[in-house]
């Protein structure tokens, strides 16, 4: 069999070998190879050099003690005020869909699960807030988006006024999630009734005429002593419309459309990220 | 009581990484500060099978990206300021002259360059892990760290500068560097 003669090791290889990330087997030929092409010998020490040195830089800054203004930042943020909600264990947004699967919520049932396994909360009492509210936003995306004519009260023409008046009615600065990177157009917004103030609807729509609705305002916050409600993102399919939602610093926000799960995930996600 | 304890663990790791890819103690506390307020309150974004560590320095990724954005050309320095600088690096460089000066050669890289770099050399990161930390295919972080690699080792080899004065202090201090403040 005739045995190739040694290629010379490409950039990405040299790279593999002089951080250590391969299999060992593969470590192992690179090395031989690695033997019989003295250019790459010769960047392969300098690389080392530099991967050493970088190594060691500012290393003193490891073993600092470290200040409290960071210490309080990372206490910071209402995220995990709430009990049971330990994100960091299960992961912020997947928490939501496993846990979402895990209790059977797709079969539309057992809202006593609604803080997952590790609740001290009494299951019920927290569970009907939620459930009022992703009902009204199902019920208000299937009202609204049939419709040709006036689909919404104030369109997005007049998007500047329509922001300070729903954030005037609902007594917080809104802001509009710009959805045009994933193909959806603002169509506009309208007031609407809610158990604990207004709330909000925004409606937004694609190319094809698909439309998908954020619903949001208020969530009813259980009494005092309990802790305050905080979700991850929750899927939840009701009469037929698949909707994410979740619950931040008492405030509730649904995205409400006929899409695939991971079509709408990923436009909760970009509004998440911008609100 | 809760427990930011994993959080807090982190820390350390990420002000060093600040640090040096910015240059600069203050900027890089103020960066960590917005970073660990940020990941605190969009915890949602954070999915899990990503690691706690990756997820934060993403997210710092993001805010320097975006610190950049506001103020280009911030964060680094010229080749003709690190000339200079270089003229006033006493030769044979000691060891925290080294380091000065390894740590103004990485400011001479493009960020895209030094980020990979330095998340591959002082981070241990795997290279997957860097692409979906900095939001880009593992090949554009392979080139990237190719670049810089080659860029960081030409500015290293750089013949150094005799001073123009021979009876130069070997003890003279060197010039703080003004960087514009990643702000």
């Amino acid at each position: 069999m005739n045995r190739m003669p040694n290629r010379p090791l490409t950039d990405d290889e040299l790279h593999i070998l002089v951080d250590g990330q391969g299999s060992p087997n593969d470590l192992a030929a690179l090395r031989l190879r690695l033997a019989a092409d003295p250019d790459a010998q010769a960047r392969f020490a300098k690389w080392q050099r530099q991967r050493d040195a970088l190594h060691r830089l500012h290393a003193q800054v490891l073993a600092e003690a470290v200040p409290h203004t960071l210490l309080q930042a990372a206490q910071a943020g209402d995220a995990v005020r709430t009990s049971g909600n330990h994100w960091w264990r299960y992961g912020g947004m997947a928490a939501g869909v496993v846990l979402a699967f895990g209790a059977g919520w797709l079969a539309n049932t057992n809202w006593q699960e609604i803080n997952g396994p590790e609740a001290t909360t009494p299951g019920m009492a927290s569970a009907q807030p939620e459930r009022e509210f992703v009902h009204q936003a199902v019920l208000a995306h299937a009202v609204y988006t049939p419709e040709i004519r006036h689909p919404v009260e104030v369109t997005a023409q007049e998007q500047q006024h329509l922001v300070q008046w729903l954030s005037k009615r609902l007594d917080k600065p809104l802001k509009v999630p710009d959805l045009t990177t994933q193909g959806f157009d603002l169509v506009g917004g309208r007031l609407l009734p809610g158990e604990a103030g207004a709330r909000a609807q925004f409606m937004f729509q694609d190319a094809a005429g698909q439309r998908v609705t954020l619903y949001l305002g208020a969530v009813h916050q259980p009494a005092a002593g309990m802790s305050s409600q905080e979700t991850g993102f929750r899927f939840e399919p009701q009469a037929g419309v698949p909707s994410f939602y979740w619950i931040d610093q008492g405030f509730g926000y649904a995205l409400a459309g006929q899409l695939p799960r991971a079509a709408l995930m990923q436009l909760a996600q970009a509004i998440y990220r911008q609100l | 009581m809760i427990d930011r304890e994993p959080i807090v663990a982190q820390i350390p790791a990420l002000r060093r990484y600040a640090r040096v890819l910015t240059g600069d103690a203050w900027a890089a506390d103020d960066l960590v500060q917005d970073t660990l307020e940020r990941a605190c309150s969009k915890w949602r974004l954070w999915l899990v099978g990503t690691n706690l560590r990756a997820w934060l320095f993403s997210v710092m990724h993001n805010l320097f990206v975006n610190q950049l954005r506001q103020s280009p050309g911030a964060g680094q320095i010229s080749l003709a300021e690190i000339d200079d600088l270089v003229n006033e690096l006493q030769a044979p460089a000691s060891d925290p002259d080294l380091a000065l000066d390894l740590q103004r050669c990485l400011l001479c890289l493009p960020p895209e360059q030094r980020e990979v770099l330095l998340l591959v050399s002082m981070e241990g990161m795997r290279y997957a892990e860097i692409a979906k930390v900095t939001g880009v295919p593992i090949g554009t972080v392979m080139s990237r760290l190719s670049r810089a690699r080659a860029r960081l080792q030409a500015l290293l080899d750089a013949p150094a500068r005799v001073p123009t004065d021979p009876s130069v202090n070997q003890a003279a201090p060197t010039r703080p560097i003004t960087l514009h403040r990643l702000k």
